[in-house]
């Protein structure tokens, strides 16, 4: 279990420093340093920037030096907790990701939540009722959901939202909270508007799900031992929830590992149709005004927490699954 | 084998009679299962699978549309006209006075004085009658010869002036030629990715298969990690950072490059875990023992077997490609206008003002969903038919 455990923070360990790595990569991309791009943002606005400025500028950020010290300056510069400034809004990256951060991770994990919820509970009924209408329909709409990418959902549902409901369902606040300190009624207002961005996130993974666990489950059924718990009598809804389903259970939990990953990768582009306050939106501006301190220090931050999440998860199916705990290597 | 003709792939209608002319009909199939080659055995089982077999007559069809692309379209699609603005998509009148003769009538645009919206009337008088092969803009077909015949087109006008299938975009462009355009980008855009996934899939998963010990741990971690990074927002990062000036065709090829390393570790994985359980098989073994090179192993002995695996594989991995390109394009990332993708197309209806004046844009959706569902139907089926020891 030990050696488990250190082999999965050794693991996330490495795949922190090469999310790192890749995320100076976007940095290094485009042509030219960002003191050039400071300097041409300057100058459009009829500026001049002197040329001591702009060495002294390459020197504070390093930018004069070879590419791997660079990397090393910038990655101690962020252990320190210095993510660099935006070029874009001129403040610390700290204070732009600020909120938004925490309000990605609640969007993502309210998803897995559904993701959860809807395959869990679909997936058992699905293999206990195989071949029913319930079955049938069950697949369909999971295979609606693996067939539509979840931004394509989201214009979607916000098409009929409009034509329908005449309701705007963008964002996560009401506009009386959008700027207002936190509060309970502003939590409660964000809860009112998860809802939906949550439902859409979700939808995707839930199809995937759903085939795991019916597959999973309907391999377990037939086995001996739930012929013999059936034959001690024992009431079907206990036969079925005692034994096989904790023994599917156990592939459908690892998978959750991808499961963030998936998440992540989805909210941010469904939040830049929903236009939501989550990192997504600020991400994609970033790139598209080259703004690459922030863009960067947003790729890695959403890898380390990914990482993180991963681990966590791991831990915890380590915790379900005696099989992996008690693993010999 | 022996194993494939006991368990009739449990299809009802095969399983319910059992009159004597049915029980003659197993026992000579079951003779032709015994003699028929491994290729026979697999497109056999698949053509049991109804909707795969659906499926896989669409995705040609969908290819089809991406050959003769410039045939299907009958209006220029890069030509604008701020005239012809957000128009609604038109219907085709089939019958004129209670003759069959499909046409179309002549639409007028104008300005609402309230809303300063274009509304678009049609003139009941101005009868277009459609034709088939007419003429219309100039195109290399297939890349090889100038022509301007197009599918459909109008008699006695330019097609560009009065066929609207799906509408116009906000610059006046003929969606319906638009998407038939995207879908060779969208569609291709797939195909090239998976190759290059494929290569790298192979390369690696075989490698990682074959040689076992640290090869196998060093590949394997790399594509734990590689898994457990969110690609999305690293893709943006690397797409973002193309050159603007770079021309469609280089931006083309580069994304598919960056798409194509989401696709690798999938094959590469089901690579390797086919060549780990064939190591052990007797029939490599057997080869072995008859003294046979590890290249002609390798390639005569083991490749034929799981061939059919890489194909389903390949199948599977193709729509998150095209839903990576439309997502990327979509954001503005991917190809940039003028290239022609469904996600490029997409854009045009990215906010809640646009969707709410022009539904309509909305279209390209319904065959991005159907090729996703189709190629999806299409790899579970080869999957199932692919595996001799499945159900």
């Amino acid at each position: 279990m030990l050696a488990f455990f250190i082999r999965r923070i050794l693991l996330g360990i490495v795949t922190v420093w090469a999310i790192s790595v890749i995320s100076f990569i976007v940095i290094q991309l485009p042509p030219g340093d960002f003191v050039d791009a400071y300097i041409a943002q300057i100058a459009s606005t009829g500026g001049v920037v002197a040329t001591e400025t702009a060495d002294q500028l390459r020197s504070q950020y390093g930018i004069d030096q070879p590419l791997p010290v660079q990397y090393v300056k910038w990655m101690s510069r962020i252990l320190r907790g210095d993510l660099g400034v935006s070029l874009e809004f001129r403040v610390p990256v700290r204070e732009v990701i600020g909120d938004r951060i925490w309000l990605t991770m609640a969007v993502s994990f309210g998803a897995i939540l559904v993701t959860w919820g809807l395959a869990l509970p679909i997936g058992i009924y699905s293999a206990v009722k195989q071949y029913s209408i319930g079955d049938y329909v069950a697949t369909f709409i999971g295979f609606i959901g693996l067939a539509i990418p979840n931004f394509l959902l989201a214009l979607i549902l916000m098409y009929f939202g409009f034509k329908w409901f005449d309701l705007n369902v963008g964002g996560l606040f009401s506009a009386e909270y959008r700027i207002a300190p936190w509060s309970w009624a502003k939590v409660w207002d964000l809860i009112k508007h998860l809802p939906l961005p949550v439902l859409i996130l979700g939808l995707g993974g839930t199809a995937q799900l759903i085939r795991i666990m019916r597959a999973n489950l309907l391999d377990e059924l037939h086995k001996p031992y739930v012929i013999t718990a059936r034959a001690k009598g024992l009431s079907e809804t206990r036969v079925i929830m005692k034994y096989p389903v904790r023994a599917a259970l156990n592939p459908f939990a690892s998978t959750m590992g991808y499961l963030i990953p998936f998440v992540v990768s989805g909210s941010i582009i469904v939040a830049t149709v929903l236009s939501l306050p989550t990192i997504g939106p600020t991400l994609l501006r970033a790139l598209i005004a080259q703004d690459m301190f922030l863009a960067g220090a947003i790729i890695l931050l959403l890898g380390v927490l990914t990482v993180i999440g991963t681990i966590l998860s791991d831990l915890l199916l380590m915790w379900i699954d005696p099989r992996i705990r008690l693993e010999q290597h | 084998m022996t194993e494939t003709i006991s368990s009739p792939t449990g299809l009802p209608a095969e399983a319910g009679a059992t009159t004597p002319a049915v029980v003659d009909e197993v026992l000579l199939s079951e003779e032709r299962i015994a003699v028929a080659s491994q290729r026979q055995l697999i497109w056999w089982r698949f053509r049991k699978h109804r909707l795969a077999v659906i499926s896989g007559v669409i995705i040609i069809l969908f290819y089809l549309v991406a050959i003769f692309a410039n045939f299907l379209a009958y209006a220029d699609p890069t030509l604008t006209e701020a005239q012809r603005s957000f128009m609604p998509p038109q219907p085709i009148h089939l019958f004129d006075n209670g003759t069959f003769r499909p046409h179309v009538l002549g639409v007028e645009g104008a300005r609402d004085p309230q809303t300063f919206k274009r509304v678009y009337v049609e003139n009941p008088e101005d009868i277009r009658p459609l034709r088939l092969f007419a003429h219309g803009y100039s195109y290399k077909f297939l890349g090889l010869f100038k022509t301007d015949i197009h599918l459909i087109g109008v008699d006695g006008a330019a097609a560009e002036e009065s066929l609207f299938l799906l509408g116009t975009d906000q610059l006046g462009r003929d969606m319906f030629s638009r998407l038939m355009i995207a879908t060779r980008i969208s569609m291709s855009v797939g195909l090239v990715g998976v190759v290059l996934s494929l290569v790298l899939g192979v390369t690696l998963g075989g490698l990682s298969g074959l040689y076992g010990g640290v090869v196998d741990i060093v590949i394997q971690r790399l594509i734990e990690i590689i898994r457990s990074i969110p690609t999305i927002p690293l893709w943006m990062g690397l797409a973002a950072a193309l050159p603007r000036e770079w021309s469609v065709v280089q931006v083309y090829f580069a994304i598919t490059i960056i798409i194509s390393l989401i696709g690798w570790t999938d094959l590469a994985r089901v690579v390797r875990g086919r060549f780990l359980s064939l190591r052990s098989e007797d029939f490599v073994l057997a080869a072995e023992l008859a003294g046979a090179g590890t290249m002609r192993i390798l390639f005569r002995h083991m490749v034929p077997s799981f061939l059919s695996h890489i194909i389903a594989a390949m199948t599977l991995a193709l729509p998150a490609m095209i839903i990576s390109e439309t997502a990327l394009s979509f954001l503005g990332l991917g190809l940039r206008p003028p290239a022609i993708s469904w996600g490029v197309l997409l854009q045009g209806g990215q906010n809640i003002q646009a969707i709410a004046n022009a539904p309509w844009l909305l279209i390209v959706a319904i065959p991005v969903i159907i090729a996703i569902l189709a190629f999806n139907f299409l790899g579970d089926g080869l999957r199932d038919a692919a595996d001799p020891y499945g159900r």
